[in-house]
């Protein structure tokens, strides 16, 4: 912000204090609820690390989450609120599904590429409406990225239920690919080499994950277009004065948004559900929001937030087995919090820390 | 006159349908035009109906059930308010967090408490709000087409309803013909306006937050004590995100807000009715037109291609006395 | 109502001020914004209160109109001591103030804007009816007629400006602080504007100027202060006074900068804009059918009251904006309406605002080094940023320039605005460009930074390249021009050597054309 902080205050600590008080709070309502917060923790912790196969669902959730988290991190770059990540992936199902149905049969390596490309193209066609609406007509992008989450299920609820539903099926959803044209799990390699991984869905698409943050880093700190688009996301004025177009880089980065969180397709239908159904990205393209916030926007602390968050689902998902009383909406609510005090409080505490530094720097001068 | 029955039909569920829609919108309305964005508008209606379906099945009463559910719609924007304006925080991100803490937490008391899936149990009529029959209605039934509209439109509506289409005119006169509703017009406009005229900014945005809870508190309420016999998981269903819609409709005004909602809940009403049916030489129509047509229709007019929705200036814009 | 002192005369001795301020302090973190003010004001009289730009002027005001409180201090109106804490305990006090960026609700009609706040009830139609009888009154009194009904949107500044007056009377204020009232009012609306303080202060009511114009301190007020630096330093008589001395206070020392350069040495036109015009999206004219010439070795100063096109001409030279009409030409190219394109032709632009334009103060130093050279094969290749080279262009700026901290990975909000200045200064000039627009380039920059930075701007024309200086400080013109464009209303109405007389060029920029001013010099 104002930069009146040391930076290990403003992208270490201070972030760490508001997820803290997040995490808190949830303690609360796990109090509420009549448990003890420390037997969630320790619940959940085993849930989530304690085996090789929670491991493996940890790091299966944490892959949507950093597409997720990259996505909407890339937008806010760029001075804009993507949260139509949800409705994105949704549409990028239906590329990955075409493309899977129309090779169906054919090898998973041969597909895969394809399979990629289809994701991120559609994805990113269903961000670059609201992009381009934004840039060339003035019109709210948040408004229309939810407009456009509604619409993408509408649609695809018409479509599974009118043309993608093989005839005679009840189940309004696509055949189930070929065992040959399915991403290959991780548990195929990592099993055998003696870490079990049970039957946990985690598949290739880790390994696309943690390219995707290599290279959003890259984008953002090492290359032109995200000189740009930082210049744009900071100060469109200055932008303009510097012959940067902001109307072409909010499209781009709309674009790059889109592109990045339709990769949620792959991981679930190509990787995981081997089909496309309704709902198939279980709400992921909204944790991004909280991960992207938590994570400070940069790959690293996205990487991170993800990690918690996906040993949050795997370990809410053990908790809720084995204490009924908390089901996994738990989780829901604590995306919630960290979305208040990790976003929209994420200066509740500035001020006192800076009367703080500033004290302490008046002390030692 | 089968016909007119169908119509008759279609219009007493395009009201019933919009009456959640129509609050939240002028909850909306209230927030936006003081100058805070609100999306939160879903959330705060699932707190409040969550809240009134607990509190009518453990009191037995509606009116601890409104009662309950204004207190969450007012404790929620309380959150908003403290967030975007004591700490002038990110509007958006606040309504997005408080859309998921609502979801998660009204999800996740729902089992705890009463143990039915998330549901809160079903309400006897006693502790719900039920259709209420206006004088002579039963009498003047049979009153070709005007005694229909008012027996089965006009009569035969929940209080909740009824207050939600009062709230229209009475928004109007607070708006245009009070101190209060002038100060608040100014605030979203021109916030360093108010503050030179020695008004406190924060005060009015506050109130208008806490107006804002109190008609989601009855949304809320209807949804759960009076159009269903209780709260259902995610029964909201979007509907918060439909009336914001309206709002940019209605251009922020009372009164094109009611037609707005109106007019989408007559949407919502069509594809009920249609669902399934058959039309000869097009084949089944597909109801998903109809529930995707309030979105597409906001995204066009805020595309300026039918007029042009221009918000309060001040919208959305955390207000600090340095320009 | 008291009654109204007589015109002319000094108050009678035994009337308390309206406004006394006794040891106002007042600190914004490091910055001592106003250090121990005292300052007496006499009812029924104009002051005036001058000062640069951060002289603590504004603060001063927004402390006795409640925006701020002093952290120390008293303020006294009419001898007694007074609590101000809010806008509200001003208005109480019977002060009104008229901000410089007006405090109306565009959207809302006159009326409605007169009663905000001041409602009296908790309905609008009787305030509205009230407010309708006294705008009527106030209008025949002071010769304030504005049309009630009128959406503010629609009105032209100088009536906008009324409002304010009106909202400010309507409240019953008896002290009126009034905030570079000028600085967006064409001369007849300035005049104007001075007719009505005069006969506000004859019918009693007292007036606070605040401006940094000396001329409008000459032809209105009856006493001046001046402040420079948070400070209080000479409380002056305007009568007793001259425009040279209330300067010297201004500055601290004498105020004409004494350049050293030589005579130009002007060869081939380097920048040619020919019959530009700038309209904006309403249709409003602001430029009109501006050209001229700037050649190699000279600097063109164009002088000129902020507001009067030159923002909007140095956007067109620059790319920033498409003139509506007319051609610009860079080395005999045609100029783009792309700034990028436009660098690539030797034009170089030092904007008016470094903060909203010319830098993004979140980012690192050595990131601005190459801001709006972002796509110069120096700083990368293909996709990727090379980040040594860029690292490497900042700290040989730095050097140059002598920016402190020299550290290129220091966030640009860190340093000082004069070193930020030298940044972006830096970035324009060490491109050696051929011709080199530069706006306002001292502002909010410190005496020693000044000076440098003008020495470079003089440097830049004696190695033969075109300068086109735009500034609203005169004497910035006066010292670096060697030729002098004056500006007023989007046009270019004269053309001058800087050794003109600043009253000559002053009336220029006043919009009073030269045959008019001929006689008015009774040359």
């Amino acid at each position: 912000m104002n930069g009146q902080l040391p930076r290990w205050v403003d992208y270490g600590l201070i972030p760490l204090i508001n997820v803290t008080i997040a995490f808190f709070v949830a303690g609360l309502v796990v109090i509420a609820i009549g448990e003890n917060p420390l037997d969630v923790v320790r619940i959940m912790l085993r849930g989530a690390l304690g085996y090789g196969e929670g491991v493996g669902f940890t790091l299966y959730y944490a892959t949507d989450f950093i597409f997720a988290g990259l996505a909407v991190a890339v937008a806010f770059h760029a001075g804009l609120f993507n949260i139509g990540g949800e409705g994105q992936a949704t549409i990028a199902g239906l590329g990955v599904a075409l493309v899977c149905l129309a090779l169906n049969g054919q090898p998973w390596w041969l597909v895969a590429p394809l399979a990629i490309v289809a994701a991120m193209v559609f994805s990113a066609a269903w961000a670059y409406v609201p992009g381009a609406l934004q840039a060339y007509r003035g019109s709210h992008i948040v408004i229309n990225t939810i407009m456009f989450n509604f619409i993408a299920t509408s649609a695809m609820v018409y479509l599974l239920t009118h043309v993608l539903k093989p005839m005679g099926q009840m189940a309004p959803e696509t055949r189930t690919f070929d065992v040959a044209t399915r991403l290959p799990f991780m548990k195929d390699y990592i099993t055998p080499l003696g870490y079990d991984l049970g039957q946990s869905p985690l598949n290739l698409s880790i390994l696309i994950a943690a390219a995707a943050c290599v290279l959003v880093y890259l984008l953002i700190w090492r290359t032109r277009l995200g000189y740009a688009l930082r210049t744009v996301g900071t100060n469109p004025t200055a932008a303009l004065y510097a012959g940067i177009d902001p109307k072409r880089i909010t499209v781009i980065a709309m674009i790059i948004s889109g592109a990045l969180v339709g990769l949620i397709a792959i991981n679930e239908v190509m990787g995981t559900h081997h089909r496309l159904f309704l709902g198939f990205t279980g709400g992921a393209g909204f944790v991004g929001i909280a991960v992207a916030l938590m994570g400070r926007s940069h790959p690293i602390g996205i990487a991170l937030a993800a990690l918690l968050f996906g040993m949050l689902y795997q370990g809410g998902a053990e908790l809720a087995f084995e204490k009924p009383t908390i089901t996994r909406d738990m989780i829901v609510a604590i995306q919630g919090l960290v979305i208040l005090f990790a976003g929209a409080l994420e200066h509740m505490f500035r001020p006192a820390l800076e009367r703080m530094f500033i004290t302490a720097r008046a002390a030692t001068a | 006159m089968e016909l007119f029955d169908q119509l008759i039909n279609v219009l007493a569920s395009t009201i019933r349908l919009s009456v959640p829609l129509l609050f939240a919108c002028l909850a909306g309305l209230y927030s936006e035009r003081s100058g805070v964005v609100d999306i939160g508008l879903e959330g705060k209606m699932l707190g409040a109906a969550f809240a009134a379906g607990a509190v009518a099945a453990v009191t037995g009463s509606a009116w601890a059930g409104l009662g309950a559910a204004i207190a969450i719609g007012v404790a929620l924007s309380l959150v908003h308010g403290f967030a975007s304006i004591t700490h002038r925080g990110n509007q958006i991100v606040s309504g997005v967090a408080i859309n998921f803490l609502a979801l998660g937490v009204t999800a996740l008391l729902g089992q705890a408490w009463f143990n039915e899936g998330g549901r809160t149990p079903q309400l006897p009529g006693s502790a719900r709000f039920l259709d209420v029959t206006l004088p002579f209605a039963d009498s003047l039934r049979d009153v070709p087409f005007l005694g229909s509209i008012y027996a089965n439109l006009i009569s035969n509506q929940s209080i909740p309803t009824y207050a939600a289409f009062a709230a229209v005119p009475l928004t109007w006169y607070v708006l245009y013909r009070t101190r209060f509703g002038l100060r608040l017009r100014a605030v979203g406009e021109n916030p360093h306006a108010v503050d030179t005229a020695g008004i406190s900014v924060a005060r009015l945005r506050y109130a208008a937050v806490i107006i804002c809870g109190i008609l989601c508190g009855f949304g809320g309420a209807y949804l759960a004590i009076a159009q269903s016999a209780g709260f259902l998981n995610e029964m909201t269903a979007g509907k918060g995100f439909i009336a914001l819609a309206a709002l940019i409709f209605a251009k922020w005004r009372p009164v094109p807000a009611m037609w707005a909602c109106l007019l989408f809940g007559l949407l919502d009403a069509v594809a009920l009715r249609l669902q399934g049916t058959v039309v000869p030489g097009i084949g089944e129509i597909p109801v998903q037109v109809f529930q995707a047509l309030p979105y597409i229709l906001t995204v066009v007019l805020l595309a300026g291609f039918i007029g042009k929705a221009i918000p309060p200036k001040a919208d959305g814009i955390p207000y600090s006395k340095d320009r | 109502m008291t009654a109204p002192a007589p015109s002319g005369s000094a108050p009678p001795t035994s009337a308390p001020p309206a406004i006394e301020l006794v040891g106002i302090d007042k600190r914004f973190g490091a910055v001592h914004a106003n250090k121990d003010i005292n300052l007496v004001i006499p009812k029924g009289t104009i002051h005036g209160i001058v000062g640069e730009n951060g002289a603590g002027k504004s603060t001063l005001m927004s402390i006795l109109y409640g925006f701020y409180s002093a952290d120390k201090g008293e303020i006294r109106v009419d001898g007694k001591p007074v609590a101000i804490r809010s806008s509200q305990d001003a208005i109480a006090a019977g002060i009104g103030m008229v901000h410089q960026h007006f405090m109306l609700v565009d959207v809302f009609t006159v009326l409605e804007n007169v009663i905000l706040g001041a409602e009296g009830g908790r309905l609008v139609a009787k305030a509205e009816a009230r407010a309708r009888a006294e705008l009527h009154r106030l209008e025949t009194e002071y010769d304030l007629a504005v049309d009630p009904d009128a959406v503010v949107e629609t009105l032209s500044v100088g009536l906008q400006q009324r409002v304010e007056i009106l909202k400010a009377l309507y409240r019953g204020a008896e002290i009126l602080i009034l905030d570079e009232p000028t600085g967006v009012l064409t001369p007849s609306e300035a005049d104007h504007l001075f007719r009505i303080l005069r006969q506000l202060r004859d019918q009693g009511k007292t007036i606070i100027l605040i401006t940094h114009k000396l001329r409008e301190i000459m032809a209105v007020t009856d006493h001046v202060s001046v402040m420079r630096r948070g400070e209080m330093v000479a409380h002056l008589t305007t009568a007793e006074t001259s425009m040279e001395k209330i300067a010297e206070a201004m500055v601290g020392r004498h105020v004409l900068l004494e350049v050293d350069k030589g005579p130009a040495n002007p060869g081939a036109v380097l920048l040619d804009v020919s019959g530009v015009s700038v309209r904006d999206k309403r249709g409003v004219t602001l430029v009109d059918n501006v050209s001229f010439q700037v050649r190699a070795g000279e600097i063109v100063g164009i002088a000129g009251v902020a507001g009067n096109g030159q923002s909007e001409l140095i956007e067109a030279i620059t790319g920033i904006r498409a003139p509506t009409s007319g051609t610009v030409t860079v080395n005999g190219q045609p100029v783009p309406a792309d700034p990028a394109k436009v660098r690539d032709l030797g034009l170089a632009h030092v904007p008016e605002d470094r903060h909203h334009m010319g830098l993004v103060l979140p980012f690192e130093a050595r990131e601005n080094a190459i801001l709006g050279y972002q796509d110069d094969p120096r700083y990368g290749s293909g996709l990727m940023q090379d980040a040594g080279a860029i690292l490497k262009t900042c700290e040989t700026q730095m050097a140059a320039y002598d920016v402190r901290p020299p550290t290129p990975r220091l966030r640009t909000s860190l340093f000082s605005g004069g070193n930020q200045q030298k940044i972006v200064v830096a970035r324009e000039i060490e491109r050696d460009p051929k011709v080199l627009v530069v706006g306002q380039p001292t502002r909010g920059v410190d005496i020693g930074a000044i000076e440098f930075i003008h020495k470079r701007l003089i440097d830049l024309r004696d190695q033969g390249k075109a300068v086109l200086l735009i500034s609203v400080e005169l004497d910035e013109i006066r010292s670096l021009s060697d030729r002098v464009l004056v500006m007023f209303a989007g046009k270019v109405v004269g053309e001058v050597a800087p050794s003109t007389g600043e009253g000559e060029i002053g009336l220029l920029m006043a919009g009073v054309a030269k045959d008019r001013q001929g006689k008015g010099a009774g040359a």
